[in-house]
């Protein structure tokens, strides 16, 4: 199959479309298919040999804040150059609803064109301004994609369009790497993942449950990963329970693998914010056993409590004890590891690569036109 | 004559929107008979590898005969009661195969292991055939609302697109242990 993916955002700029995006282009490379993904960014730039340009993006004023994007008669050109090139059997559009090379690929796609929506947003003034216009450049779609709840319901609520369920992926087996023995301890290992003075992260209140927990185990430690200002929040822990807190930094991929991987109990006392739980499938994958805040994305990944422990969103002293309950008993450690181990598979790309196909050989199905050229004028 | 120059612009307008309407409608039309085909074999997909599980001796005897008499019955309804018999196929894959644990069991067979794992596809394509042809018809019913394309008939003689409503979740059981 000749596929044609649109991303939004520069291909340089780390970001969590860009890495779906790229994870999936290889392993539908690896089963043989040919990938051409269009996105913002210069030539210059290191880049696959998978990816196509159409020149740096502009900021401006869009939807209440500064957007990067692409737009201008040029970038116009360029992404009908790539449709005619590319003679797409799938055209697949990530975030519709953003103003970029995605609508202008919708708009003028003669092949089938899928979308995954990615973000959960509130609605804004520009969005419904530009409702009309986003609704008929909907219609080319012939199937949407939500990679969250959340996700679908922001399409339900403000543009009144409908997406079925398909979640983010991950390489589960990339995650399956030795516990590294400097970070053992005798009474347990937890850890922690995420931008330290991002309160959505919810570090503050981890950090408020420690006292209790490191009382209960002292030979336990917590390790802690991500940027922010590590001085300052380590100062504010007591004296007595500061040394058994490890900081981290920011961490390579191959550090983050072996950080879940040494862990007894991967915590994420988020509190709010997430769409989708990726880190948490990540952490399953580790094999570590994982407890959360009760959030509504979380609440999906862990299936309701089946593959990990939930504790009330903000509660510290909830969650405190049940890390306390977790380290006493290796047992139902043991559990949630077990059943996470094959729950968090249904993440794995392998087979979010199989749903994703079987929505683009239903939507090749359903376009009685496909296959004869409508474009003019290029 | 200025005045009979603007009625000729204003009636060009208007018909090359109107044309243009028309044959928007009519892609709509079309695509949406393309979706039901996709919908139609989808279901057959399903009930085909319930069939499958059914008649392969990998589970009990009693719950193969009922999942075999369920899918028979989906497959072989006419127009007017296929929904609610693909309605009924679900309710009996979901007390067949909601836990998770139950369908674990199961797939301890790799020859089970095989075809629930394309029985959990089937259900899942059929449930996303539904949303996509749903989604064709929400769009075509609110373009055949706006005034002009009523009072205009637009549309002509097709019938009104109607979606299509029926229970076709999949097993939790089936999706939380696919592979």
């Amino acid at each position: 199959m000749k596929i044609g993916i649109a991303c939004p955002y520069a291909w340089d700029v780390p970001g969590g479309v860009q890495i779906h995006i790229r994870d999936f282009a290889e392993e539908l490379q690896r089963r043989g298919h040919t990938v051409s993904v269009l996105a913002p960014g210069d030539d210059s730039d290191d880049l696959p040999p998978y990816v196509v340009t159409v020149g740096r993006p502009v900021s401006i004023p869009y939807n209440g804040s500064v957007a990067r994007v692409s737009f201008g008669p040029r970038v116009a050109a360029r992404v009908r150059r790539w449709l005619v090139d590319g003679e797409f059997d799938v055209v697949h559009v990530h975030e519709p609803a953003s103003m970029s090379l995605g609508m202008l690929a919708m708009w003028w796609a003669d092949a089938p064109v899928v979308a995954t929506s990615h973000s959960a947003q509130r609605r804004s003034r520009a969005m419904s301004a530009a409702h009309g216009i986003l609704q008929s450049a909907f219609e080319k779609l012939t199937a949407h994609i939500a990679v969250s709840e959340e996700a679908r319901r922001t399409l339900v609520h403000h543009l009144g369009g409908d997406a079925v369920l398909i979640p983010n992926g991950l390489y589960v087996d990339r995650f399956n790497v030795p516990a590294r023995p400097d970070w053992w301890s005798p009474d347990g290992t937890m850890s922690f993942l995420g931008r330290l003075d991002e309160s959505r992260k919810g570090l503050q209140i981890l950090l408020e449950a420690w006292p209790a927990i490191h009382d209960a185990f002292p030979d336990s430690r917590l390790l802690v990963a991500g940027r922010g200002e590590i001085d300052e929040i380590r100062s504010g822990i007591p004296e007595r329970h500061r040394d058994a807190v490890e900081f981290l930094g920011g961490v390579s991929d191959e550090d983050k693998a072996a950080m879940l991987a040494s862990s007894d109990i991967y915590i994420a006392p988020h509190i709010g914010g997430e769409s989708f739980g990726i880190v948490l499938a990540e952490a399953m994958a580790a094999g570590a056993p994982v407890l959360a805040s009760d959030l509504e994305a979380f609440r999906v990944v862990l299936d309701g409590g089946r593959l990990g422990a939930l504790v009330p969103v903000g509660d510290a002293e909830a969650l405190g004890r049940k890390a306390v309950e977790m380290l006493g008993d290796p047992a139902l450690r043991d559990r949630y590891r077990q059943a996470a181990s094959v729950g968090v598979r249904r993440y794995d790309w392998s087979r979010i690569t199989d749903e994703v196909l079987a929505v683009y050989d239903m939507a090749v199905a359903m376009t009685p036109e496909s296959g004869t050229s409508r474009l003019s004028g290029t | 004559m200025e005045l009979l120059f603007v009625i000729i612009a204003v009636l060009a307008v208007l018909g090359v929107y109107l044309s243009w309407t028309a044959g928007r409608l009519d892609r709509r039309h079309a695509r949406i008979d393309a979706a039901r085909a996709v919908l139609d074999a989808e279901y057959l997909r399903r009930s085909g590898a319930v069939l499958e599980l059914a008649s392969s001796g990998l589970m009990d005897p009693a719950t193969s005969v009922i999942l075999a008499d369920a899918a028979s019955r989906a497959r072989t309804a006419g127009d007017d009661e296929r929904d609610q018999a693909e309605s009924d196929l679900t309710a009996v894959l979901t007390a067949v195969m909601d836990d998770p644990d139950d369908v674990s069991e199961l797939r301890a067979d790799a020859d089970a292991a095989t075809a629930l794992d394309e029985l959990a596809m089937a259900c899942q394509r059929a449930a996303h055939a539904r949303r996509f042809h749903n989604e064709l018809v929400r769009g075509a019913v609110r373009l055949r609302r706006k005034a002009l394309v009523r009072w205009l008939r637009l549309a002509g003689y097709a019938p009104m697109p109607e979606t299509v409503e029926l229970d076709d979740r999949v097993p939790k059981g089936l999706d939380a242990t696919r592979e």
